[in-house]
């Protein structure tokens, strides 16, 4: 029987409710009163200096109240990048300040380089139409192709950096050598070189804020679309504008997905703050769809050549990898980490390979930032693992199940330290791949490509084995490796007087379904029904100080934190209950909601130890507090590993080259599961967002800079019709050891392990279908590619 | 978007008054016109709405001949234009359904969007524009990517189609905006076989003459295996080189006659 | 500024409109039915999908002026009258067919549409239908489920097939 209350029920999402009748409340539904309209002035050119801004005309303007430019800014701090990486050579990072808005020069089309507020949006938008046409911007060559960027000196996209190179990472460089070696002496050497297309995370809620201020008391409130309000608040109070932390409010109301992008800050947050204190009133602001385009940190986009080195029968030696990661103009918070810590520490994947080294070179550029989407490093380590996998068993002509099998980690290697300095706590790949195979039923296989082969169609059959290192946090791993902020997370326990518990979590709900699957958690732990608890979250004035949602840390992170919170008000409930059943303390058990002195039928309800907490008529008052409410922060000695198998079906019509996605499976190990359908839904996003990068979504930029791909008119995303159902499965299920959920986290595994399980089917496809000379399509897989390679 | 004044009249002959005012635009569901405006690509200072015109609305059979009113809506044609099958298909399929409760074949004509769908269905049913002014042969009225022969001032009140013996649209999406990457209306009438291709040219919608001779000589998705379009003509974007436009249209050719 | 007048979720209501106001801005500041969204500005997404007459339409897409007279339907008036979730939402939560939220109301009028023309409709008249509705976070999979449920099929059965 499924269960149908707490901890591994499929309980339905209680925010349904207020989404599905139109009451749910995102940013741009708020009305402030007094409220005026922010609107931003951005550079049509990639790259330029900025000659001369005359604001006179545009201020004049029709309920024009006030016009900022950089210069306005240029003395406040800049956007920090979240993490401090070195260089092979032991040299930090070059770091260029990200100021609020452009000063001096325009660095890609839609930096944001002057504001306009009015008492409409109309206003707003005419006044800025203005500003733009009496700006003078010089334009400069576009610095848009990473090779050509790379030790280009004569044209900068930042003055004081001499190469565009932000940094030249090694992984580890103490491997190097053997690596080097290794591939050198192998019988068998794969080479490919791929590219991992950047995207454009498209949350289907632009970006918005409303910054308010409070003279009376000097108080700040920014509300603002943010999976991470305590972040936010410290960099734009902390690092940009200088504000007491504890004089600003930050609120993430009902945010609409973010998939990474509303991680960080950004200069429109601290622009409507520093507007509202000029005007005195509130200031809010929403992007556009094609400011969104244009100014939302992308995703991906890295250029990259792996080699895999093996021996006649498929087993692995050594892989090398050289990328080239774009950041773009700036560095957004989590662009140096991305490319270097969350990818080159994966390039083990779940194989014991003896030698991995992994070089990164991240580069400037004239484009938007770049930063983590969905997966992060990950999906881009996993792409050219299985992708060159993939090849490697084209070219030495084996089973690349078997092949995968056989280089395997296994089960009795656990806890197993990975040549890239990962140390996996638990897993079995074998039983994922196991599970999957029989999912997909591929013994079946031929005769369906057969049948597609009556009808004039390739079919193909892909596979990917994933890893992922999630649950972001040890700050005592994160701080090693660079991170400027610790990654832990915290919840407050409060339970109420009439016995009803207020959850205050540091993790933000966008979509997750939190407000669910925490009370979950409560219920099971404290017998208590899930109706009686409530989730607060995404308000800095409510919750205690927590670092947010991504990473897919919500649960083995802050859930955790709140497991630590409930044992405390566990102990502290047993303390009252020895004290009301005149006990020892360590006599008393809890139990279904109620605590009882061992041995006897004296027992009190859990609500009746709430209501005493809260009424201490007779309390020893020395040794025991009033109240029920605990805090716990929680800080993990380990990142989580879940890790899974998929396999992709698909169909190519050569004379189109339209690939159709027939089937897709995927076999799971995400650990224990708090709500089977939650966790589903995670993996069906997940996949349907690597079916999208695989097959239609492609942010192009042209040589001049240009963004082609703006709008929803030529960038694709992937809709209904693209996609099938998908067949999802979590029963392998190695729980992790550190946490004591035994959670690992699911909300990035589709992103991470679909795109490469496509590719591999498309390839698949094409090789049986004698196109022998297609060994690789770069993403995305799109009909003209596909019939420029097989006419190629 | 900038503001301007909105009418909206309920005859042609209010229309055609409203219209001759300078920077008076005509709005014909706006599902193109109007995504343009709020790129401030396009700035009128009057939109002249043609959707409350009754007489401009509607589907009617007359023999073998089916007329548009030209404020009629795709959803409407694909429901009502059940004697011309082919063109019930094509309207059935242009964007989505919420588009297509807005959208007309007069506004989408009067764009000639160079991926739309109905101008090949126009070009290749020899059909009769009919305006405000006069009555324009298909032949004639389109005039290369957005570009036709209507005037300042001017504007679609019917379309008029002969209905062929045998025809049928093949379209491939553009994965994005789900126009046509390459369409093929193919109309086969007792004269002879016409064939329109949308989407794939720098000229906007057009016959293929190759096809057209070799499909009234052997109605078949054979006959024009071995033709081929000059790619160099095509369009040629991040969603489709040139080469692939062409061999695009082809395989739409090939299919259209299939499936009519 | 012109006044416009229309009936919104079976209440007459009106307000002062430029000619540029959409439809979608006319319902979100003018009445303050914020449920129905914005989410681009090329007619693509189908946040904002109401109905007009009864048939779907992208209410960014819509002068408020050009639908002056006419008969509005949000998701504010999609639940029953006592308050409860119609059979289309109650499906949507029933088979998790929503994550974010943002774009749901989009889906759920289309939905009503679609269920409205095609009483069973199958998994591929489904996805077709909702071609001109962008969701991020589903992957479309439990949205179809609940579509199929809504219209009384075995979702459950359909989706292993």
């Amino acid at each position: 029987m499924p269960k149908d209350h707490g901890i591994g029920a499929s309980t339905k999402r209680r925010e349904d409710v207020r989404f599905l009748t139109g009451k749910g409340v995102y940013t741009d539904d708020m009305r402030v009163y007094g409220q005026t309209y922010a609107v931003f002035v951005r550079s049509q050119v990639a790259h330029g200096r900025i000659k001369s801004i005359n604001t006179g005309n545009a201020a004049a303007m029709p309920g024009v109240l006030a016009v900022f430019t950089g210069e306005d800014f240029k003395d406040v701090g800049g956007n920090p990048a979240g993490w401090l990486i070195k260089s092979r050579n032991g040299e930090a990072m070059r770091e260029p300040k990200r100021p609020v808005l452009a000063h001096s020069k325009v660095r890609h089309v839609g930096d944001a380089y002057a504001a306009v507020i009015a008492e409409t949006y109309a206003q707003a938008k005419d006044a800025a139409q203005q500003l733009a046409d009496d700006t003078e911007i010089e334009e400069l060559p576009a610095i848009v192709d990473m090779a050509a960027a790379l030790g280009n000196t004569s044209n900068r996209v930042h003055d004081e950096i001499p190469d565009n190179q932000c940094y030249d990472w090694g992984w580890i460089e103490d491997n190097r050598a053997a690596v080097d070696a290794a591939i050198k002496a192998a019988p068998h050497v794969t080479t490919l070189e791929l590219v991992n297309n950047r995207l454009v995370p498209n949350a289907m809620e632009p970006r918005a804020s409303i910054g308010e201020y409070f003279p009376g008391t000097g108080d700040y409130k920014l509300t603002t679309t943010s999976q991470n309000p305590h972040l936010t608040r410290l960099l734009v109070a902390a690092f940009v504008l200088g504000i007491p932390e504890n004089k600003l409010t930050v609120v993430a109301p009902d945010v609409g997905g973010g998939f990474g992008s509303k991680i960080y800050h950004y200069g429109e947050e601290a622009l409507v703050l520093a507007a509202a204190k000029k005007l005195c009133r509130p200031v809010r602001w929403t992007a556009e769809r094609s400011e969104s385009f244009l100014s939302d940190a992308h995703g991906r986009d890295h250029v990259t050549k792996i080699e895999l080195a093996s021996d006649l029968e498929g087993n692995f030696i050594a892989f090398r990898t050289e990328t080239m990661a774009n950041v773009g103009a700036y560095l957004s918070n989590f662009a140096t980490v991305t490319p270097t810590f969350l990818h080159g520490t994966l390039m083990a994947g779940p194989y014991k390979v003896p030698h991995v080294y992994v070089n990164v070179k991240t580069v400037f550029t004239n484009t938007a930032p770049v930063d983590a989407y969905r997966g992060a490093g990950r999906p881009e380590a996993t792409y050219s693992l299985e992708r060159v996998v993939d090849k490697m068993c084209r070219e030495l002509n084996l089973d690349p199940f078997e092949v995968r099998r056989k280089n395997f980690i296994t089960t009795d290697m656990f806890p197993y330290t990975t040549p890239v300095a990962l140390a996996y706590d638990t897993g079995n790949y074998h039983a994922t791949l196991d599970k999957v195979m029989e999912m997909a039923d591929v013994a079946g296989f031929e005769k369906r490509r057969a049948e597609s082969a009556k009808r004039g169609k390739l079919r193909g059959m892909g596979l990917s084995t994933w890893i992922e290192a999630c649950g972001i946090a040890p700050s005592h791993l994160v701080g090693i490796l660079g991170a400027r902020v610790g990654l832990y997370d915290a919840a407050t326990v409060r339970v109420n007087a009439t016995g009803n518990i207020s959850v205050m979590v540091g993790a933000h709900s966008h979509g997750q379904g939190h407000e669910t699957v925490f009370p979950q958690i409560v219920a099971s732990k404290l017998g208590v029904p899930e109706s009686s608890v409530e989730i607060v979250h995404g308000d800095t004035s409510k919750i205690p100080f927590g670092m947010g949602s991504y990473g897919s840390r919500s649960l083995a992170v802050c859930g955790v934190a709140m497991d630590k919170a409930l044992d405390k008000i566990v102990a502290k409930g047993k303390k009252i209950a020895a004290h009301m059943l005149e006990a020892s303390e360590d006599d008393i058990t809890f139990e279904d909601g109620r605590f009882s002195v061992a041995g006897t039928d004296k027992a009190k309800t859990f609500g009746e130890i709430a209501f005493s907490a809260y009424v201490p008529h007779n309390y020893p008052l020395e040794t025991l507090e009033p109240g029920l409410e605990e805090t716990a922060f929680y800080d993990p000695a380990n990142f989580t590993y879940p890790a899974g198998a998929y396999i992709c079906e698909a169909e190519v019509d050569a004379e189109t080259g339209k690939v159709d996605i027939l089937a897709f499976y995927c076999a799971d190990d995400f650990g224990n599961i708090m709500n089977p359908m939650i966790v589903e839904g995670q993996v069906h996003g997940g996949v349907g967002q690597g079916i999208g990068q695989a097959l239609v979504e492609n942010t192009y930029y042209d040589s001049n800079g240009q963004l082609l791909t703006g709008s929803y008119m030529d960038y694709a995303m992937p809709r209904a019709t693209d996609v099938p159902f998908y067949t999802v499965d979590y029963s392998c299920q190695t729980p992790c050891t550190h946490n004591p959920l035994g959670v690992k986290g699911c909300g990035e595994a589709g992103a991470i392990g679909s795109p490469p399980a496509v590719v591999n089917a498309v390839i698949d496809a094409l090789q049986r279908g004698g196109h022998t000379h297609v060994t690789h399509i770069d993403m995305p897989v799109s009909p003209s590619r596909v019939w420029s390679a097989i006419n190629g | 978007m900038h503001n301007f004044d909105f009418v909206k009249p309920a005859s042609v002959a209010e229309a055609v008054k409203a219209l001759s005012a300078d920077g008076a635009q005509a709005l014909s569901g706006g599902q193109t016109l109007m995504p343009t405006m709020k790129q401030r690509l396009a700035a009128p200072t009057m939109l002249v709405s043609l959707t409350g015109i009754a007489e401009m609305k509607g589907v009617k059979v007359d023999g073998r001949t089916l007329t548009i009113g030209a404020a009629t809506t795709h959803a409407t044609v694909a429901k009502e234009a059940a004697a011309y099958p082919a063109l019930a298909n094509l309207a059935g399929g242009i964007g989505d359904p919420a588009v297509r409760n807005r959208g007309t074949i007069g506004g989408s004509l009067a764009n000639n969007d160079p991926s739309a769908c109905y101008p090949s269905a126009v070009l290749a049913s020899g059909a009769t524009v009919v305006t405000s002014k006069r009555e324009i042969a298909a032949d004639d009225y389109f005039q290369g990517m957005f570009s036709t022969a209507l005037e300042e001032g001017e504007f679609i009140t019917a379309v008029r189609f002969p209905i062929p013996d045998r025809a049928a649209y093949a379209k491939f999406d553009q994965p994005a905006s789900r126009f046509a990457l390459a369409g093929a209306f193919v109309a086969r009438f007792a004269g002879g076989v016409r064939v329109a291709i949308t989407g794939a040219s720098e000229g906007g919608v057009f016959r293929w003459a190759e096809a057209e001779a070799a499909l009234s000589s052997n109605y078949s998705a054979d006959a024009i295996k071995g033709l081929s379009l000059d790619p160099s003509g095509m369009i040629g974007d991040l969603h489709g080189t040139q080469a692939y436009r062409a061999n695009l249209a082809r395989v739409m050719v090939q299919r259209a006659v299939a499936a009519s | 500024m012109t006044k416009v007048a229309m009936t919104v979720n079976g209440k007459a209501v009106s307000g002062e409109v430029e000619g540029r106001t959409l439809l979608s801005a006319f319902l979100r500041e003018g009445q303050g039915l914020t449920g129905t969204h914005v989410g681009c500005d090329t007619s693509q997404c189908g946040a904002c999908v109401v109905h007009v007459d009864g048939k779907a339409v992208k209410s960014c897409t819509v002068f408020a002026a050009d639908v002056a007279g006419s008969s509005v339907k949000t998701i504010e008036g999609m639940a029953n009258a006592d308050g409860s979730l119609g059979v289309i939402q109650q499906a949507f939560q029933d088979h998790h067919g929503l994550q974010c939220g943002f774009c749901t109301p989009g889906m759920v009028m289309s939905s009503a549409a679609l269920l409205a023309e095609n009483p069973k409709p199958s998994e591929q008249e489904i996805r077709e239908y909702l071609e001109g509705n962008i969701c991020r976070c589903t992957g479309y999979h439990n949205i179809v489920k609940a579509v199929l449920a809504a219209s009384g099929q075995d979702a459950n059965a359909i989706a292993a097939e």
